[in-house]
């Protein structure tokens, strides 16, 4: 039997050894936990706590400013000792809280559960949104606005994302594994917000115990496992939904365009928390790993957790950490230091030594066209990136560049080792600043 | 024969009194001064002027719509031909250059991270805000040297721009291109400067750059009223250039550069005009 994939792509190796073994472990609190007010796609939450203030665990300390946006939680209960700008993963200081925490670690009296069952969808999304609950695969697009398509976008499909294409991480695979009673109830209460009676989970077959675990768990909930060739980048929304639908995303639309809800299943085990708990989003499991790491470690992290208590909790590097990146090694962020907090979207983190990184300068184009080959948008990458180079704005538009998902397959695949997604990227700032005057 | 020298004569007689109605009739009327204009134009098409080429300058200055001091890259000697071609009385004009502020080079500016990317200042500029840790300093991925219409920049091997004071024409596309401001217009006639654009207080300074002004005011105290400090950063007082080079041995950072004795280190510009005066 051939398995569902898209076309375009790669499989780079997954080094998803380290730590696909490794159950997930709690990560103690540090001395300080630095929680930003931006941490979402959207606007950043306005901060409501100042300095001095008793915080518990769950109570918000920064408020949504906007419908795209979300609240901001207190990670654990304890004193706010700083309300300034920190260093952030964004590369630059951004306003944060710095919480000292009392050691008790107590929720706050006023979170109450809620029985799901009573609930209609409007007050459901309500608490999601309440909850901060946002988008866990990476990309942190706040979860309520994809539940809340506007009139006349009709939903017919809810995908969840098991797929974890990233090499490396393994956060998504641990999770369905040990939190599989979470992920099926957030999964019902989706269905029941957007009127489905269906849904299917995608997990890629180079995570077998995940997929026979969920096949056997959904099947009395009407939910379908839906085995994924291994193939970056399927765990981005609209590759995804082509692998297990084979419906396209029109350009420059969005998933509901064609009637699907894609969600993370870290997103569904978060919102199974925030209405049956009501515990908003204060915690996250994130991937700490990379070759020269000691002990490799899937860690239940605090938001706000600096980075590198993070690497502390894995007994350190063996050598010299000369490459930092937050997230997955192909779209994560590589950051300038460890004092950087784990935050929402915070799904692993990798720390690289010199010798463990390929160091080649980059070269002319040979014109091999690979680029073009792994492209899942099936763009002509080294075609925008020459434009990007001579700032041809038009021309790059034609070519489609917004529509690049930024996934990093050819930069990832080039022989002459160009900053082709970086270029695309560039470009496509000049493009929004394009529109934006005219 | 006298039949075809007949017919052919006859139309080429009909074409001619056509043609001639017709140029008549259509003649496109263009202003002398407009072509008067146009002859003492440097002819570059560099755009400095904000007009598409030095033509449409010239129209744009013969119909009173452009100012015809815009010109930049023709300096005095253009503004006068144009006055002529006018019969207006023009200012004396007061030539400019570009001048990059900054002598942060690899060897001496501090380094945020190594960057591998696309070899453009604004391209780099959105990660992290640039690799240097200054955040006011010249990136030297040359974004400026590509901008330049007549070749005045150069990339010092240590990644740092520099400006041709003779080539240098003062039509600010590589102001407008550089994403860190680190380009300023100075005066010509003005030789001593002040090479530092960050107005952080001295100890930041000293951990961006070996080379910044920290704002100490030695300058100003060694000559007084040639340097105006605002915000930790001495800049040359323009309407007082008298003995402003007195205060380069004096500068405690080395950031003061007197022009006239030549250019920053690696630079292949030869100071020919300056040393001459």
């Amino acid at each position: 039997m051939t398995l569902k994939t898209f076309a375009g792509g790669l499989h780079p190796p997954d080094s998803k050894h380290y730590t696909e073994e490794k159950a997930i472990e709690r990560c103690p609190l540090p001395d300080e936990l630095i929680i930003p007010a931006a941490q979402h796609i959207g606007a950043p939450a306005e901060i409501c706590v100042v300095v001095g203030d008793q915080v518990k665990k769950g109570q918000p300390i920064a408020t949504a400013k906007g419908f795209v946006s979300v609240p901001i939680h207190a990670s654990t209960s304890g004193e706010v000792i700083a309300v300034e700008p920190r260093p952030h993963p964004m590369g630059r200081p951004l306003p944060a809280v710095v919480i000292k925490p009392d050691g008790e670690d107590q929720w706050d009296e006023s979170l109450q559960g809620n029985d799901p069952g009573q609930l209609d969808a409007a007050e459901l999304k309500n608490l999601i949104c309440n909850a901060g609950i946002v988008g866990m695969g990476g990309a942190t697009f706040p979860a309520h606005v994809k539940l809340s398509p506007p009139e006349g976008k009709n939903i017919d499909t809810l995908i969840l994302n098991g797929v974890e294409c990233e090499p490396f991480l393994t956060a998504d695979h641990r999770m369905m594994l040990e939190e599989s009673e979470r992920i099926i109830d957030g999964v019902k209460i989706l269905r029941k917000i957007l009127g489905l009676e269906t849904a299917i989970i995608g997990i890629e077959v180079n995570k077998p115990n995940a997929i026979e675990k969920l096949t056997a768990e959904c099947a009395p909930h009407n939910i379908q496992v839906q085995a994924l060739k291994v193939q970056y980048p399927q765990g981005a929304e609209k590759q995804l939904i082509d692998a297990c639908t084979g419906r396209q995303v029109p350009s420059g639309g969005l998933p509901m365009d064609c009637g699907v809800v894609v969600q993370n299943v870290g997103t569904c085990a978060a919102i199974s928390d925030a209405i049956r708990l009501g515990h908003p989003l204060v915690e996250r499991v994130a991937t700490v790993t990379g070759p020269g790491i000691i002990e490799p470690k899937n860690l239940l992290v605090a938001i706000g957790t600096p980075l590198q208590h993070l690497l502390d909790q894995c007994v350190g590097i063996d050598g010299e950490p000369a490459k930092i990146i937050m997230g997955g090694p192909m779209m994560g962020q590589t950051q300038l230091s460890l004092d950087v907090p784990a935050i929402r979207g915070t799904s692993g983190l990798l720390v690289f030594r010199e010798e463990d990184l390929p160091r080649k300068n980059a070269g002319p184009c040979i014109r091999c066209g690979r680029c073009i080959g792994v492209c899942p948008i099936h763009l002509q990458p080294t075609t925008i990136a020459a434009y990007a180079r001579l700032d041809r704005v038009d021309d790059a538009e034609n070519y489609n560049a917004l529509d690049c998902i930024e996934c990093g397959c050819c930069t990832y695949i080039c022989p002459a080792t160009l900053p082709l997604v970086q270029s695309i990227r560039h470009i496509k700032g000049g493009i929004m600043a394009k529109r934006r005057n005219s | 024969m006298l039949s075809a020298i007949l017919s052919l004569g006859g139309i080429g007689l009909v074409a001619a009194t056509a043609l001639g109605i017709a140029a008549k009739k259509f003649a496109v009327e263009i202003d002398p001064r407009e072509l008067a204009i146009q002859d003492v134009l440097p002819g570059a098409n560099c755009g400095a002027c904000g007009y598409p080429g030095c033509s449409g300058f010239a129209k744009g200055v013969a119909a009173g719509k452009a100012s015809p001091t815009l010109c930049t890259p023709g300096g005095s000697e253009t503004l006068e031909g144009i006055a002529a071609a006018l019969g207006i009385e023009v200012d004396a004009f007061e030539p400019q250059v570009a001048l990059v502020t900054c002598q942060g080079d690899n060897q001496r500016a501090s380094i945020k991270y190594r960057y591998l990317g696309l070899d453009d200042c604004n391209a780099a500029q959105k990660i992290a805000d640039g690799p240097k840790v200054c955040p006011n300093g010249c990136l030297g991925l040359g974004s400026c040297e590509r901008a330049c219409p007549f070749d005045a920049i150069e990339m010092t091997s240590e990644n740092l721009a520099i400006i041709s004071r003779e080539k240098c024409t003062g039509c600010e596309k590589c102001v407008a291109v550089c994403p860190r401001q680190v380009i300023e217009m100075v005066p010509l006639k003005a030789t001593t400067h002040v090479l530092c654009n960050s107005h952080d207080k001295g100890a930041l300074i000293r951990g961006y750059c070996q080379i910044g002004c920290i704002g100490c005011h030695i300058c100003n105290k060694t000559v007084p009223g040639a340097y105006i400090i605002e915000n930790f950063l001495a800049r040359p007082n323009f309407e007082q250039l008298e003995d402003a080079e007195a205060a380069v041995e004096k500068c405690p950072t080395k950031c003061i550069r007197d022009f006239s004795s030549g250019y920053p280190e690696g630079s292949s510009f030869a100071p020919s005009r300056d040393s001459a005066a």
